[in-house]
């Protein structure tokens, strides 16, 4: 994977140097992947546009797809539109001061001196001349709308608690496994694996059932609860990272008279905080993204949504605000993102330890 | 431990059957301490409920009016199995979606692996950072965002098509991605594709790990680039991409979201998008037929279950396992 193939030199032609193949491939490889992002990238940057557009910019022909507005002038005291006219031989932008069947009279808002013009033609076939205006207000109108403060809240109490939980339950289970010798501990390992790839909807059924008779649907309990029994994935992780800590270090500890309890706390958590990032930024993540158990334990309670039902709700009721969509929907990305790209590197790691040595 | 650890060491290994000494007993019990969190969640949250979730499956049950819950046998289960053609369809639709978006998802995936793994990348890191940034974003709001972009009348991709090559897209005649029936999947594939971020550094760790001699050996062969990713890069990276695939088959089956999102599950358009996870949710909460309900997660559970053997079964045709000297 050094050196992408190039085009095979005629023969009776010196071969390229090795370097002039190098700088070939660096920037055929590099523009494709440029080329690739740009695409991928394409609907965030449309999000971003549409998110601070005029309502009314999506239902009018010729508009343009960056964030504008039609451009008027005020002429005495009026607001008159201006059109792109083609007047001596190029496209100027005029305001139209005096509509006529046959010709119009307009204005040149950057000579306005020159006086009203005389144009020949129906300015019904005119374009309207845009100019950027985005709607930055946008953003606080969903903001409002879509009652965020209260969707964010909601989302971040869930998220910290229920990320709390899973840390400090899947670290004390992953110490036992990486620790401990347990009769038929291979068989628990296996079956904690099994659970990773059970299908949610097997035991939900009955999981509801028994919520709605404690009379606890409808409230956070059912999502938080769980959290604090320990996940397959995440033990995974941190057992694997505990192994690696050299079993000397439990042994001093231990001769200092340390229980098992007091070794899990000061040797092995603080030798890990790399791996117990990573298990809290992704089960932050995950609570964030939630959406099916919400949807099914908060049903009917718009006081208790986070973020993901909050803005499916919006959608239903606001599909034609397209602009507002957007801005919601950037708005609910904002913090996962930050968080993202300030501790990408532990969470990167977690990833690939979860992924590959399974 | 370390004590304990050094008697295991020294004595003849025997069944633990036999007799366990005082402190291998306090060892396993304090290593039990700390599965508790585990055990109890692995009975209260997996085992109990699946037991039970069979159970309801042989019941008529409206927890509305739970008093009326009756034994009905496997009634459910031939209702669901040969009665009721939606369980066959939806299973059909997700299948033909799945078919659709796990390969693609998958190649993608892999090929932004193999590109940011060259060396011929200038800024690969910051690329890495970027092609997994949408992966963050919550779910939900790709789609909202994707709906968007899509949009016939207003969406950047229509306009972008019909600019490169001039194809009518724009329009109500033109490419309708959310209403056309033939393009729906495709459309959801494409919000897959945003969240292809996991597979893809977890395939670059694989890249990464394959050793360096092989390339350098198939370079002196003379083997171009194309042969040696073919004939090394990817049997090498094999063992990943059955992981990678189990997990996507597993969660495919679970596909939900952006139906749920975008139609609140009523499969538009004409149908095509009630895939088998949302007719499941309609049988449960939408109908509260919960006994039937369970039977279609159980069918679910043993589907999922067949095909991961069945994946597994086909990994010795095409899975190359190179180092087993781990452990």
């Amino acid at each position: 994977m050094t050196q992408e193939p190039v085009a095979a030199p005629a023969p009776g032609h010196r071969r390229l140097s090795r370097k002039v193949q190098r700088v070939l491939a660096t920037s055929l490889i590099t523009g494709l992947t440029l080329l690739i992002l740009f695409f991928y990238l394409v609907p965030m940057v449309y999000g971003m546009f549409t998110a601070v557009k005029t309502d009314g910019q999506f239902s009018k022909t010729g508009a343009p797809i960056w964030p504008a507005s039609e451009a008027t002038f005020n002429y005495q005291g009026e607001d008159y539109e201006i059109y792109l006219v083609p007047i001596e031989g190029q496209i100027k932008s005029m305001a139209l001061i005096k509509k006529g069947r046959a010709s119009s009279t307009f204005i040149d808002p950057a000579d306005e001196a020159a006086g009203p013009v005389e144009w020949a033609g129906s300015w019904r076939s005119l374009e309207r001349s845009w100019e950027f205006d985005p709607q930055w207000e946008n953003f606080p109108d969903a903001w409002n709308t879509i009652n965020y403060p209260n969707l964010l809240k909601n989302t971040i109490l869930y998220a910290v608690i229920t990320t709390f939980g899973s840390v400090v339950s899947a670290a004390l289970v992953a110490f036992g496994f990486a620790r401990f010798r347990i009769p038929r501990k291979n068989v628990l390992f296996i079956l904690m694996m099994s659970t990773v790839i059970l299908p949610g909807a097997v035991t939900l059924i009955p999981t509801y059932f028994f919520w709605l008779k404690l009379d606890l649907v409808g409230t956070w309990w059912p999502l938080i609860i769980p959290a604090f029994f320990s996940w397959g994935t995440n033990v995974f992780l941190l057992r694997q990272f505990f192994l690696t800590i050299p079993r000397e270090l439990d042994e001093a500890a231990m001769m200092d008279g340390a229980n098992p309890l007091r070794i899990f706390v000061s040797v092995i958590l603080p030798q890990s905080t790399s791996a117990l990032t990573a298990v809290a930024l992704f089960h932050f993540f995950y609570a964030w993204n939630d959406f099916f158990n919400p949807m099914i334990y908060l049903a009917g309670h718009p006081e208790k949504f986070p973020i993901t039902i909050g803005l499916t709700a919006f959608n239903n009721l606001y599909a034609a605000s397209i602009n507002m969509i957007q801005a919601a929907s950037l708005v609910s990305a904002v913090i996962p993102v930050l968080i993202f790209f300030f501790a990408q590197r532990a969470f990167m790691q977690g990833v690939v330890i979860t992924g590959v040595e399974k | 431990m370390s004590l304990t650890s050094k008697l295991h060491a020294l004595r003849p290994q025997k069944k633990f059957k036999t007799k366990i000494s005082s402190l291998q007993k306090k060892e396993a019990l304090w290593g039990l301490f700390f599965l508790t969190p585990w055990i109890i969640g692995f009975i209260g949250l997996y085992f109990f409920p699946m037991v039970a979730s069979f159970v309801f499956s042989l019941l008529e049950f409206n927890p509305t009016v739970p008093d009326q819950a009756a034994y009905i046998g496997f009634d459910n289960w031939r209702r669901a199995l040969f009665e009721d053609p939606e369980v066959g369809l939806s299973f059909l639709r997700t299948i033909r979606f799945s078919a659709i978006s796990l390969p693609i998802g998958l190649a993608f995936a892999l090929f932004l692996a193999v590109l940011l793994n060259s060396k011929n990348v200038l800024g690969s890191q910051l690329y890495r950072t970027l092609f997994y940034m949408p992966s963050m974003i919550p779910l939900v709001a790709t789609v909202l965002i994707w709906n968007g972009v899509l949009n016939e009348q207003t969406g950047w991709i229509n306009i972008i098509i019909q600019n490169l090559t001039g194809i009518q897209a724009v329009g109500s005649t033109g490419l309708r991605w959310l209403a056309d029936p033939q393009l729906v999947y495709l459309a959801y594939t494409m919000f897959g594709l945003w969240g292809v971020g996991p597979a893809m550094i977890i395939f670059l760790a694989g890249l990464q790990g394959v050793p360096t001699e092989l390339y350098e050996a198939a370079e002196i062969d003379g083997a171009s680039w194309f042969q040696r990713l073919g004939k090394i890069t990817l049997p090498m990276i094999t063992p990943v991409i059955l992981y990678q695939l189990i997990l996507n088959v597993i969660g495919s089956l679970q596909y939900f979201l952006a139906p749920f999102v975008l139609n609140r599950g009523t499969g538009f358009p004409e149908g095509m998008t009630r895939f088998y996870m949302v007719y499941f949710f309609k049988q449960s909460f939408t109908f509260q037929n919960m006994g039937y309900g369970a039977t279609l997660a159980w069918i679910m559970f043993i589907v999922g279950i067949i095909l991961t053997v069945i994946l597994f079964g086909t990994a010795k045709y095409w899975v190359f396992y190179a180092a087993e000297d781990k452990e």
